[in-house]
C-alpha cells in the first residue's frame, strides 16, 4: 500500500469534519539533498512546492510522504541538477501527470474566468457606483411635476403662515 | 440505555425545531398572540432536548460506551479524558451534533436577549432559525446518526481518537470555528425576516449588527486557531495551503467582513440596504456550501470520495432550499427596497462600498478556485489544481488597493469629503509609514525583495493611517489626553480591526519572504548554524507516555553564543492506532519563531532533521486576535444594550 | 408595483447559485471520483523503455512489443491489495483471448514471480520496472492501473483501479472494440 501523510491544515480539519478513508500519519517528509549552488536548491524548493501529489490528492510533493511524492521529488532534484529550468521540469511533469500536477493551472477556456471573474466584477461593481452617485445628483437637482407642485405649494403655504 | 434517550432527545428537538418554525408564523400571518409568543417557548425546549443529546453524547465518551458505533471508532479507554471529551466533534456524525446545539445555542440567545425587539420580528426570526435547525436535525437523524449502536457484538475497546487530534487544537479549534459558521444563520435569519416582513431599514441593520460581529470574532478566532494548529501540530511548518476545506471557512469569512462594514453603512446612512442583505444571506450560505464541499468529498482532498452520496445529496437539496429560496425571496423584496441616502463619489459610504466590492472580487477568487477543478473535469477539460500559487498571486494583487482605503478610509467623512482636506494628512501618513518601513526593514530584513518592501509598507500605512486618525479625532474638540478618553467602542472597535489587518500583512510579508528552511542531516554531537543561530544536536533519548512512545531528539540552541533555549523534538509512535506522528520542537519568539522537526534515522546513524526559521510568523495570529477583539469592543458599545429604545423599532421606518 | 427590470437584476445571485448547484449535483448524480485521473498520454505512443522480463534478468524487452496488436497493459504489484481483487478477472480475460502484458511496478521480484506462480500467469509478457522508470513515464500514480492500446501503439484509455466485470462491460470493452 502506498502511504499517505498529510500534514498541513487540511488534514486536521478533515480529520475533524468527515471520515477520512485513507490512513493518514503526520511524519515530516524531510530528505537530505545536495546541491551546487543555492539557486539550484531555490528552484528545487519552488518547484517541490508548486508540484502536485497526484497519489495523495491535495498535498505539494514537498510535504508529502507518500511513495509517489518521494519518486517525483527524486526525479525533481534528477532534473534540477542536469540543470534544466523551472518550466522544463514543471512541462516534464505535465506531459506525463497531466495539468492536475500542477497547483498553477495554464490559461485554459474555462480557467480564464479565474482572472476575469474577480477583474469583471470590479469593473462591474465600480460602474454601479458611479451610477449611482450620479443618479442622486441628477435627482438633487431636478425635481419631477408632482415634487415641484407640492414645493410651491409648501412654498406658499409658509408665506400665507409667515404672513397671516 | 442512555444512547437511546440521546436518541430520543434528539428526535424530540427535531419536531420542537419544526413546531418553531410553523406555529409561531401562523400566528404572524392570522394574528393570532399566543402563537407568536409561543416562538421563545419552542426555542427554549428545543434547545433543552439538544443539550441533553449533547451531554448524553460527552458522558457516553466519559464512561468508555463502546457499544456506540461512534464512540468505539473515535476513542479509546487510554485517551486521557479531555480528549475523550473533544472526540465528541472528533469526526463527522459528533461535529454535526456539535453543530446543531451551537445553533440551538445561539436561537436561545437570540430568544432572550431581544426584549426590545417588536414580538413578530423575533417570532419571524426563530422560526427561520427553527426551520434550519430541522434540515440539521432531520440530516442528524437520517444520515449521519451518532448514538447508532453496534449491538450486540460491540468492541472490547475502542480503535481510538486520530493521533493528529488528540491535540489542545481539538478542543477548541471546531467550537470556535462552528460557532462563527453557525453564527451567521443569525443574519441570515433576521435578513429572511426583514425581507418576509418587506421592511428593510436602519433598525434592521442596528438589530443584526452586534449578532452579525458575534458570529464573525468567533470565525475569525476559528480560523486563526486551526492555521495556529496546522502549524504546531503538523510537522509541516506552513500556516495556510489554500485546500478547499480551509477555503471553505475563508469564504464566509470574507463575505462576513463585508457584511459588518456593509451593515454599519446601512445602519448609520441607510443606503446599501440591498446589498447589505444580501451578503448577510450570502454568508450563512457560504458557510452552508462549506458544510457540503467539506462533508460530500466532491472535491479532490485527502478525503475518498463518500461510495454512498447520499449525504452530499442531502446538503445539496438543503442547500438548494434554503439559498434558493431565499435569493428567491430576495429578488421580489428587495426589489421594493429604495435608498434615500445621498453621497458623493468621495465620502465613507464610497470607499466602503469600494472595500466591499474589492472582498468580495477576493470572494470571488477563493471561490472559482475551489470550485472550477470540478467544473473543468465536467465539461471535459481535464482535471486541473488550483492552489498556492494561484491564490497567493490573486491576493497579492488585491491586497494593495484594499490596504491602502483601509488606511485612509476612516478619515473619509460621511456624505461629502473635501478632497483637499485630506492632502495634508495624506501627506503626514506617507512620509510617516515610509519612514517606519525604512527602519523596520533596516532592522529586521537580511535582504530586500519587492514585495517584502511593498507588504510592510502596507501594513504600517495602515497601522499610521489608524493612529493618526485617532489622534485627528482626539484633538479635534479636546486637548489629545482628554479626547482620546472620548472616543466611543465603536472607534475604538474599528481601530482594533484596522490594525489586526496590518499586524497579519507585516506578519505574512515577513514569514513568506524571510523564512529559512533547512533540511539536513545531522549526527548526535553535530551542529549547523544560519541566521545568527547555531543548533547543536546533544541527543536522542526515549520517552513513554500514557498512550505513545516517542523517540526525541535534544538540541541547544544559541544565538551569537548566548544561550537561547534546549528544543526537544519528538517523533511519537501511538501504540493503538500504530501511526507515527511527528512533534514538531518549536521557540516562540515575537519577532521569529525556531521549529525542528525529526525526520527519519538514516543507514549511517544521523538523523534527516528539519529547522526552519519564521520570522515573525506569530503575528500573523495576533493579527486576527486584535481584530476579533475589535468585534469585542463593538459588540460591548452601549449602543446596543441601551433599553430606552422605542418599541416596535425594527418595524418603524418604512424602507 | 415591481420594477421588472430591477427584478431581473436581483435574480442574477439566484442564477449564479442555481448554476452553481448544477455543476455540485452531477459529479454526485453520477457517482464519479474526484480522485480518478483521465491520462495525460492519451493518443500518444508508447514511451520508449528498456526492461528485463521478471522471470529472466537476461531477457529485456522495449517499446515495440507494445505493438502490432490490440492489446492491455496492466500495472500491478503484490504490494496492492486491489491488485490481487482485479488478478482473477485478468486470468479470465486472458482465457478469452484477450492480450494483456504485464508491469511489475515498484515491487519485489521473488514476491511477484510467487504470486504469478500461485494466481495464474494472465499476462502474455511479465515487464519487470523495479524503479518505477516507466511507470513515471507513464504518470503512473498508483496500482492498479490498466492501459488499452492499439496495434500502432498508440495509449487510448487508462483504468485507474480495480478491473471487473462490470467496469469491463460497461466502459472498456467498447473502447477496445473501437480500436484499430
Amino acid at each position: 500500500m502506498i502511504k499517505v501523510s498529510k500534514f498541513n491544515l487540511l488534514s486536521v480539519l478533515l480529520l475533524l469534519l468527515g471520515s477520512v478513508l485513507f490512513s493518514t500519519n503526520g511524519q515530516a517528509a524531510i530528505d537530505t539533498f545536495e546541491f551546487d549552488n543555492a539557486q539550484q536548491e531555490k528552484t528545487f524548493h519552488e518547484l517541490t512546492k508548486l508540484l502536485r501529489c497526484p497519489k495523495c490528492q491535495n498535498q505539494n510533493i514537498a510535504d508529502s510522504n507518500a511513495e509517489l511524492a518521494k519518486d517525483l521529488r527524486n526525479k525533481t532534484y534528477d532534473l534540477v541538477k542536469q540543470g534544466q529550468s523551472k518550466e522544463q521540469v514543471v512541462d516534464y511533469m505535465v506531459a506525463r501527470f497531466g495539468n492536475f500536477v500542477r497547483y498553477d493551472p495554464p490559461v485554459t477556456p474555462a480557467t480564464i474566468f479565474l482572472w476575469l471573474g474577480p477583474l469583471l466584477f470590479i469593473i462591474f461593481g465600480l460602474l454601479v457606483l458611479f451610477k449611482q452617485i450620479k443618479k442622486q445628483r441628477s435627482k438633487t437637482t431636478h425635481l419631477d411635476d408632482q415634487e415641484q407642485q407640492k414645493l410651491q405649494a409648501l412654498l406658499q403655504k409658509h408665506v400665507k403662515d409667515t404672513h397671516s | 440505555m442512555l444512547p437511546e434517550i440521546g436518541q430520543f432527545t434528539l428526535i424530540l428537538a427535531c419536531l420542537l425545531a419544526l413546531l418553531q418554525t410553523i406555529y409561531p408564523l401562523y400566528g404572524v400571518y392570522t394574528g393570532h398572540q399566543g402563537a407568536i409568543r409561543s416562538a421563545k417557548m419552542f426555542t427554549i425546549l428545543q434547545f433543552v432536548a439538544v443539550a441533553f443529546s449533547f451531554v448524553i453524547l460527552s458522558y457516553s465518551f466519559l464512561i468508555n460506551d463502546f457499544s456506540v458505533d461512534y464512540i468505539a471508532t473515535n476513542s479509546n479507554s487510554a485517551l486521557p479524558w479531555y480528549y475523550r471529551l473533544s472526540a465528541v466533534w472528533g469526526a463527522h456524525e459528533g461535529s454535526l451534533l456539535l453543530w446543531v446545539f451551537l445553533l440551538a445555542s445561539w436561537s436561545i440567545a437570540v430568544a432572550l436577549m431581544s426584549k426590545r425587539l417588536p414580538i413578530e420580528s423575533v417570532a419571524r426570526v426563530l422560526a427561520v432559525l427553527g426551520l434550519l435547525a430541522f434540515g440539521f436535525y432531520l440530516f442528524v437523524l437520517l444520515t449521519s446518526n451518532p448514538f447508532d449502536r453496534t449491538l450486540p457484538y460491540f468492541p472490547i475497546d475502542g480503535r481510538d481518537l486520530n493521533p493528529l487530534l488528540q491535540d489542545f487544537g481539538l478542543i477548541i479549534h471546531p467550537p470556535m470555528l462552528y460557532m462563527g459558521y453557525v453564527g451567521f444563520s443569525v443574519a441570515f435569519a433576521f435578513a429572511i425576516a426583514a425581507l418576509l416582513e418587506g421592511r428593510l431599514d436602519s433598525a434592521w441593520a442596528k438589530w443584526s449588527r452586534p449578532w452579525t460581529m458575534a458570529a464573525w470574532m468567533f470565525l475569525t478566532v476559528g480560523i486563526a486557531l486551526g492555521s495556529w494548529w496546522a502549524y504546531y501540530e503538523l510537522g509541516w511548518g506552513g500556516w495556510w495551503f489554500w485546500d478547499p476545506v480551509e477555503n471553505a471557512s475563508f469564504m464566509p469569512w470574507l463575505a462576513g467582513t463585508a457584511l459588518i462594514h456593509s451593515l454599519a453603512v446601512s445602519e448609520k446612512r441607510g443606503v446599501f440596504k440591498s446589498w447589505t442583505v444580501l451578503l448577510a444571506l450570502s454568508a450563512f450560505s457560504l458557510s452552508l456550501l462549506g458544510t457540503f464541499l467539506v462533508r460530500s468529498g466532491v472535491l479532490v482532498s485527502v478525503h475518498a470520495f463518500a461510495s454512498d452520496p447520499t449525504r452530499g445529496l442531502f446538503i445539496l437539496g438543503f442547500l438548494v432550499l434554503v439559498i434558493g429560496g431565499s435569493l428567491l425571496l430576495y429578488a421580489v423584496q428587495a426589489a421594493k427596497v429604495k435608498s434615500r441616502g445621498r453621497y458623493e463619489l468621495a465620502s465613507r459610504e464610497s470607499v466602503l462600498l469600494i472595500n466591499n466590492i474589492l472582498l468580495i472580487a477576493a470572494l470571488i477568487v477563493v471561490l472559482l478556485g475551489t470550485l472550477l477543478p470540478l467544473v473543468h473535469k465536467e465539461i471535459g477539460l481535464g482535471s486541473i489544481s488550483i492552489g498556492e500559487p494561484f491564490f497567493n498571486r490573486m491576493f497579492t494583487i488585491l491586497i494593495v488597493p484594499f490596504a491602502l482605503f483601509v488606511g485612509v478610509g476612516s478619515l473619509f467623512r460621511w456624505k461629502r469629503q473635501q478632497l483637499n482636506d485630506l492632502k495634508k494628512p495624506l501627506a503626514m501618513i506617507l512620509i510617516i509609514s515610509t519612514l517606519v518601513t525604512v527602519l523596520f526593514l533596516l532592522v529586521f530584513a537580511p535582504f530586500l525583495t519587492w514585495l517584502a518592501v511593498m507588504g510592510t509598507f502596507l501594513g504600517f500605512w495602515i497601522i499610521v493611517g489608524v493612529v493618526y486618525e485617532i489622534y485627528l479625532r482626539s484633538t479635534h474638540r479636546h486637548s489629545f489626553s482628554k479626547g482620546i478618553t472620548k472616543l466611543g467602542n465603536s472607534h475604538w472597535a474599528m481601530s482594533f480591526g484596522h490594525l489586526g489587518l496590518a499586524v497579519m500583512i507585516i506578519g505574512i510579508t515577513m514569514t513568506q519572504n524571510y523564512s529559512i528552511e533547512k533540511d539536513v542531516k545531522l549526527a548526535v554531537g553535530e551542529q549547523i548554524s544560519f541566521e545568527h543561530y547555531e543548533f547543536h544536536f546533544d541527543q536522542v533519548k526515549g520517552l513513554k507516555a500514557q498512550n505513545y512512545t516517542a523517540t526525541v531528539g535534544v538540541f541547544t540552541v544559541k544565538k551569537d553564543g548566548d544561550f537561547v533555549a534546549v528544543m526537544q523534538a519528538e517523533k511519537r509512535l501511538y501504540t493503538v492506532q500504530r501511526m507515527p506522528m511527528t512533534e514538531a520542537a518549536i521557540d516562540e519568539g515575537f519577532t521569529r519563531d525556531l521549529y525542528i522537526a525529526m525526520g527519519e534515522v538514516l543507514p549511517d546513524g544521523a538523523w534527516a532533521v528539519r529547522i526552519y526559521y519564521k520570522p515573525f510568523i506569530r503575528w500573523i495570529w495576533l493579527g486576527p486576535l486584535l481584530m476579533a477583539f475589535g468585534g469585542l469592543l463593538m459588540i460591548c458599545d452601549r449602543r446596543y444594550r441601551s433599553k430606552k429604545e422605542p418599541a416596535g423599532v425594527l418595524g418603524d421606518e418604512h424602507a | 408595483m415591481l420594477n421588472k427590470r430591477r427584478v431581473l437584476t436581483l435574480l442574477i445571485p439566484f442564477i449564479i447559485f442555481i448554476t452553481g448547484a448544477v455543476f455540485l449535483a452531477t459529479p454526485l448524480l453520477k457517482g464519479s471520483d474526484p480522485s480518478k485521473l483521465d491520462s495525460a498520454l492519451i493518443g500518444q505512443a508508447i514511451p520508449e523503455f528498456t526492461l528485463q522480463d521478471i522471470y529472466d534478468e537476461n531477457k529485456q524487452y522495449d517499446a515495440s512489443i507494445l505493438k502490432g496488436q490490440k492489446m492491455l497493459l496492466n500495472v500491478w504489484a503484490t504490494w496492492c491489495p486491489t491488485c490481487y481483487a482485479e488478478h482473477t478477472y485478468l486470468n479470465k480475460l486472458a482465457q478469452q483471448g484477450f492480450y494483456i502484458v504485464g508491469m511489475n511496478y515498484k515491487d519485489d521480484r521473488k514476491k511477484a514471480i510467487r504470486w504469478l506462480k500461485d494466481l495464474n500467469d494472465p499476462y502474455k509478457i511479465s515487464l519487470f520496472d523495479k524503479s518505477g522508470l516507466l511507470g513515471l513515464d507513464l504518470g503512473v500514480y498508483g496500482a492498479p492501473e490498466t492501459f488499452l492500446i492499439d496495434s500502432q501503439g498508440i495509449i487510448q484509455y487508462r483504468h485507474v483501479g480495480d478491473l471487473n466485470e462490470q467496469v469491463w462491460n460497461d466502459k472498456l470493452l467498447a473502447i477496445y472494440e473501437a480500436m484499430q
